[in-house]
Parts: structure tokens; C-alpha cells; sequence
């Protein structure tokens, strides 16, 4: 018996945990909180407490080692409520304890990890510049080695979980030379919050994610021992690469979790709203919209649990990751378009949670890779000639 | 010290609940049974008990395969070891039957100081089975408890806080004793992913009406002494009636159904 959709006891445990936490934790705040762009450390916490951060990571760095599935599942039931949250749980890990636990030396594992994992502290990654973004490449950002010190100039921008004040190390992607192709050679380097030269700066006015932390961080002749290099000189772009197809498995995991709170939004709402005399659920253009949407989303969870299956499997995942990252946000740019139109005038009211899904959706088009990056990363995988630019 | 929890399973309170009728019991099969609400708080008072005063946590259960769940679920939340009782022999138990079968077990587990019960189930809404318990058990019954203040196992004595009508009562009894809790005696918690992951691969053990040294003759609908003879679906409301028309013969009409109906007076 090869194929096999049953989840394990351990993931259905998993699951009811975290929908329970989502719904009676989050849920009566989730608005609040998006109102006052308001950062929650205790919902943090007790995600941390939960044992929701470093599903991946080994017990002996105080990860519960549990999976990509389960991990990604968690991600799933906490979007269903709020996409903010969701994103500080899926940046902390997939970003932020990710490359210091695939890269990082012994120490840096011991140093950072178990509080990481343990919702103490959170850690960014420093990828995007006001003028690298798809163009990840073209970081300007500097590191270069005077002594035992890295000295750092620059600056980075929507940085996640990069200003909180758990916020305590961030991995940054720097230029650190020229590889003898010419090319820039770069590197990653941890910086804790708080060294010298270190400033950030929280960034506000959001249409998405508003109760989850984004920062401008920026690097003026800032120190850090050499030591702090994650990895080897010059594998900073392949280890960015490598985070960001975990990454997108987390993204995707948002998109899913996303449409499926949206529908069962649209759902309840049409089988209580009545119009002519029933309730508008009954009509066949309303049914056959969540028809539609249910199926969309049935897609969508194989796709991306097949990638996170194979990621598991220690497997070629790119393709899968990248197609399940599009397919998953772009599905629930539809299915929260349609849940929106269900609900009609009362679902452009703040009032009603749909609102905040139909915004939030937005970025998952746009965050960790637009949905046109991924389109390239597709059509590489699937032997396109050129490189697809 | 050490301390019981009865647990039950129960059909997931924010589902329709389905019945056979011509058997008078719920329809289990394909419902989505969750820890009886109540039993939540028992199982938190246990833990929270343990954390006081250290001890040991045995969870029980009375219940088909599926009951298993729930007690997953408790080892998650870091009891120590749970027990699922389950024979033919107990089908069709009423509330007289399930004590006897859990009074078995807890006798069987041995030394028991204190045995926590939610105050009834969400299904069967008897709220009779602990108090039956002590009753078998020869205990102290200490039902509705809002509260524990204190439990002092060297000198078997327990004192708690009774949610009694209008007012607390407080309480002062032997151990060992059943103690079963009102919803709010304390915030039940969530288990964590490393308790997940333990318990997810535990075997849950069984123990059958032999294991109970229980006589199959005195169990379950033999031993029971209630029996449901009829099941009723409250009927589906009706839609109610719009009154249309001008506003005043729309009022008339109100009033003199309010009246007819002795909600107010002519």
C-alpha cells in the first residue's frame, strides 16, 4: 500500500490542538489586534508554549522534530483564524530558526535555537532591499572582514519578526566579495538586535498581516565577530535559495489554511442569510460558487501536502514547493473573492472576520517570492529553455 | 498521592447529535467525539493537584475503540498512565452500570486518594455517576465543587468549595474522596506538541469485565437499573406567522394573540 492520505494519529492530534488554540485564543482578538497594527507577545508565547515553534528541529536543540507535515498543518489551522499570526509562527520558524538550524555551526545551534524554539525569541531573515526584491542578487548590503569583524553597511526592508522586542538576531545577506566569475559573492551573517550600528525601524500602515512585526533594519559600520558567519563564505545565496523553498511550503500553508477559514465563513453565512425568502445558500449560482471553492481547496492541500511529503522524504522539492506556494495564495485570492460576494455589503465591514481574509490574501501574491517569481522557478524546473526571465 | 480521572467521550458538542431511536442510544458510528466538556475541568484539576502536592494521574475511561481519543488526548496533557475499560458485557450500561464498571477499575489501580469527575456528561445529562461512584466506593461524595482549597493526604483530609444554590458551601471531608467539578473551577489547558508526539504512539490498555473481576451477568444493561424506553426529536420549529397589513389592525392583531396567549393582560 504506497499511497496513503491518512494523516497519523500524531497530525489529527496536532490539528484539533492547534484549531483549538486558533479559535479560542486568537479568534477573539485577531481583530482587535489587526485594528491597532498591534504586535502580540503573548499570543507569541503561547505558540511557543504550544511547541508550535521548531517542528523541524531536533530535540536536542528544543525543536519536537515532529515534521514538515505537521508543521505545515499548524501553520494551515492557525491562517484559518488569522493570517498575522500565522505569520509570525510560519516567518519564525521557516526563516528565522530554519537557516541557523540547516547552516549554523554547533555553537550558533546552541546559542540561538532553544530559544527560539521555546517562543523566547525570535529571529529574522534579511533578505529584501529597497532595491533587491525579486532580484534577490542584487543586495547591496556589504560585509567585509577587518580583523576578527565583519563590518556591515547597508539596510533591509519588510523584514518579519525583525523589531519585536523578542526580536534578538537577525540573518543577513550580505555582499561579502567578488567570485572569481565576477559575480557578487554572498554570504550570510548573524547579527543580534542590539549591536552597535544595528538601528530598526517597525514599519506601519499595512493593508495586510497588520498584527504581525515588519521592519527596516539598517547597518551603519556594524560590527560583528567573524565567528558569526552562518555556513561558508559565499553560500549565502544558495542557502537563501534553499530557505525559501521551505519557505514557500509555510507561504502555501497560509494560502490553504486562508480559504479554507474563508469558506467555512461563506458557508455559514449563506446557509443563515436570507434573501426572496431563503437563504441564498440555496441558490445554485451561490452553492455552485462554494462547490468551486471546496474543490479548489481539496486540490490544493494534495499539492502541498504531496511537497511537504517529499520534503519529509528527503526529496527533490523545489518545483512542488514553488507550484504549491502559487497555486495555494493565488486559490485563495479566488475563494476569499467569492466569499466576499456571499457575503455581500456586510463583508466589506471590519465587523465581519472575511474582511481581514480578503486583505490578507493579498500578500501571499507577493511575499516570499511574487507569484511570477514562482512561475519562473516552475518553468526552470520543468526544462524551459532560457532562463524563463 | 494519587489521583483518578473519569473521562468520557462525548459527541462533539457543536455537531448535530444523531440517535437510534428504536434503541433509545446515540448513533456513535461517524460523529466526531470530543472529551466531555466537564471532564476537561476534572482533568485539569488533577494536573493542577499534581502540581501542588506531586503524585500520580490515572485517567479512565469506559468506552468503544474510539473512546481511545480521549484518552490520548489526557496522556498529551502528561497523565501518567490511562486505562480504557471496555467488554461486550457493558453495552447498554445506564449510569448504575458505568459506576460499577469504573468503581471496578479504580479499585483495581489501587490506593487512590482522590478521584476527580467532570459534574455530568453533555450527552447523557445525568449528573449521577459520581455520586453513584462514591456511593460504590464507600467514598466521600463531594459534588458541584467550584473549588479546592486544600488536600492533605497524610492526614486523609480534604476541604472544598460547593457551588450550592444562591451561595458556596464549604466542605470539609475524609479521603479517599469523588470530587466532580463545575465548569470555571479552573482554565482547562491545551496539550503541547511534545505531549502530542509521546502519547500519539502509546498502545492505550484495556480492561475487560474479567481484568474487573467483574460477573458479565451484573454488567452493563443487566446490571442497569434504568432503561430508556422511548426516544423523542423535539419536533423542528415551525416558521413563525408574519403578520401583514395596516399597522393598526397589525397591532390589534398582536395584542390579541399577546392576550389570548397570557402574555399580558387585556
Amino acid at each position: 500500500m504506497a499511497l496513503d492520505f491518512d494523516l497519523t494519529e500524531e497530525q489529527q492530534m496536532l490539528r484539533k490542538m492547534v484549531r483549538n488554540f486558533a479559535e479560542k485564543e486568537i479568534a477573539p482578538v485577531a481583530q482587535e489586534l489587526d485594528d491597532k497594527e498591534e504586535f502580540s507577545y503573548h499570543l507569541t508565547k503561547r505558540m511557543g508554549d504550544l511547541g508550535l515553534f521548531g517542528p523541524f528541529v531536533s530535540e536536542d536543540y528544543g525543536g519536537s522534530n515532529v515534521g514538515y507535515i505537521s508543521y505545515i498543518i499548524a501553520v494551515e489551522e492557525i491562517a484559518r483564524i488569522d493570517g498575522s499570526q500565522a505569520a509570525t509562527l510560519a516567518a519564525g520558524n521557516s526563516l528565522g530558526i530554519a537557516p541557523i538550524y540547516y547552516y549554523g555551526n554547533e555553537e550558533q545551534k546552541q546559542k540561538w535555537l532553544p530559544d527560539l524554539c521555546a517562543g523566547r525569541a525570535l529571529a529574522s531573515f534579511g533578505l529584501t532591499e529597497p532595491n533587491a526584491g525579486s532580484d534577490a542578487g542584487a543586495s547591496k548590503t556589504t560585509a567585509v572582514l577587518e580583523g576578527d569583524y565583519w563590518v556591515l553597511n547597508g539596510s533591509k526592508i519588510f523584514i518579519t519578526n525583525s523589531t519585536t522586542d523578542m526580536s534578538k538576531v537577525c540573518t543577513v545577506q550580505a555582499v561579502t566579495g567578488k567570485r572569481a566569475d565576477g559575480r557578487p559573492e554572498i554570504s550570510c551573517i548573524l547579527v543580534p538586535n542590539g549591536t552597535p550600528g544595528f538601528t530598526t525601524k517597525t514599519m506601519h500602515g499595512k493593508m495586510v498581516w497588520r498584527a504581525s512585526n515588519t521592519g527596516e533594519l539598517y547597518f551603519t559600520d556594524c560590527k560583528v565577530p567573524k565567528e558569526n558567519l552562518l555556513g561558508r563564505r559565499g553560500d549565502g545565496f544558495h542557502q537563501m535559495l534553499a530557505t525559501l523553498d521551505g519557505g514557500r511550503l509555510s507561504i502555501a500553508a497560509m494560502g490553504l489554511g486562508g480559504a479554507q477559514g474563508a469558506f467555512e465563513l461563506a458557508l455559514k453565512y449563506a446557509s443563515e442569510r436570507e434573501q426572496f425568502g431563503r437563504p441564498i445558500g440555496t441558490f445554485q449560482v451561490n452553492a455552485f460558487k462554494l462547490a468551486d471553492m471546496a474543490t479548489e481547496i481539496e486540490l490544493a492541500r494534495l499539492l502541498l501536502y504531496k511537497a511537504c511529503w517529499l520534503c519529509e522524504q528527503h526529496r527533490p522539492f523545489g518545483k512542488e514547493s514553488a507550484m504549491a506556494k502559487m497555486y495555494c495564495s493565488e486559490m485563495y485570492h479566488r475563494v476569499v473573492n467569492q466569499a466576499v460576494q456571499l457575503h455581500g455589503g456586510y463583508g466589506l465591514m471590519k465587523e465581519y472576520p472575511i474582511e481581514r481574509h480578503y486583505r490578507n490574501q493579498k500578500l501571499l501574491d507577493i511575499g516570499e517570492g511574487t507569484s511570477e517569481v514562482q512561475r519562473i522557478v516552475i518553468a526552470r524546473h520543468i526544462g524551459v529553455p532560457g532562463r524563463a526571465l | 498521592m494519587k489521583i483518578v480521572v473519569c473521562i468520557k467521550q462525548v459527541p462533539d458538542t457543536e455537531a448535530e447529535v444523531k440517535w437510534d431511536i428504536p434503541k433509545g442510544t446515540l448513533k456513535r458510528d461517524g460523529m466526531n467525539p470530543i472529551t466531555n466538556p466537564f471532564d476537561e475541568f476534572a482533568l485539569e484539576e488533577a494536573l493542577l493537584t499534581r502540581e501542588k502536592y506531586d503524585g500520580e494521574i490515572v485517567a479512565i475511561t469506559m468506552g468503544p475503540e474510539k473512546a481511545s481519543d480521549v484518552l490520548r488526548n489526557a496522556l498529551a496533557l502528561t497523565v501518567n498512565s490511562v486505562y480504557r475499560c471496555t467488554d461486550e458485557a457493558f453495552a447498554g450500561s445506564d449510569t448504575y452500570a458505568t459506576a460499577s464498571v469504573l468503581a471496578a477499575a479504580i479499585k483495581k489501580i489501587g490506593d487512590v486518594d482522590i478521584v476527580f469527575c467532570g459534574k455530568q456528561s453533555t450527552d447523557g445529562n445525568t449528573g449521577v455517576v459520581a455520586a453513584e461512584l462514591a456511593t460504590l466506593l464507600g467514598w466521600s461524595p463531594l459534588t458541584y465543587v467550584s473549588k479546592v482549597r486544600q488536600i492533605d493526604a497524610a492526614s486523609k483530609k480534604i476541604v472544598v468549595e460547593r457551588a450550592v444554590e444562591g451561595g458556596t458551601e464549604v466542605v470539609e471531608a475524609k479521603l479517599p474522596a469523588v470530587v466532580s467539578v463545575i465548569k470555571g473551577i479552573n482554565e482547562p489547558r491545551l496539550p503541547n506538541l511534545i505531549g502530542i508526539k509521546k502519547a500519539a504512539k502509546v498502545e492505550i490498555p484495556q480492561w475487560n469485565a474479567a481484568d474487573l473481576n467483574l460477573d458479565k451477568s451484573k454488567v452493563g444493561s443487566a446490571a442497569a437499573s434504568t432503561k430508556v424506553v422511548e426516544i423523542a426529536v423535539p419536533p423542528p420549529r415551525g416558521a413563525g406567522e408574519i403578520l401583514k397589513g395596516e399597522i393598526d389592525e397589525i397591532v390589534n392583531i398582536a395584542t390579541d394573540r399577546l392576550i389570548d396567549l397570557k402574555v399580558i393582560k387585556s
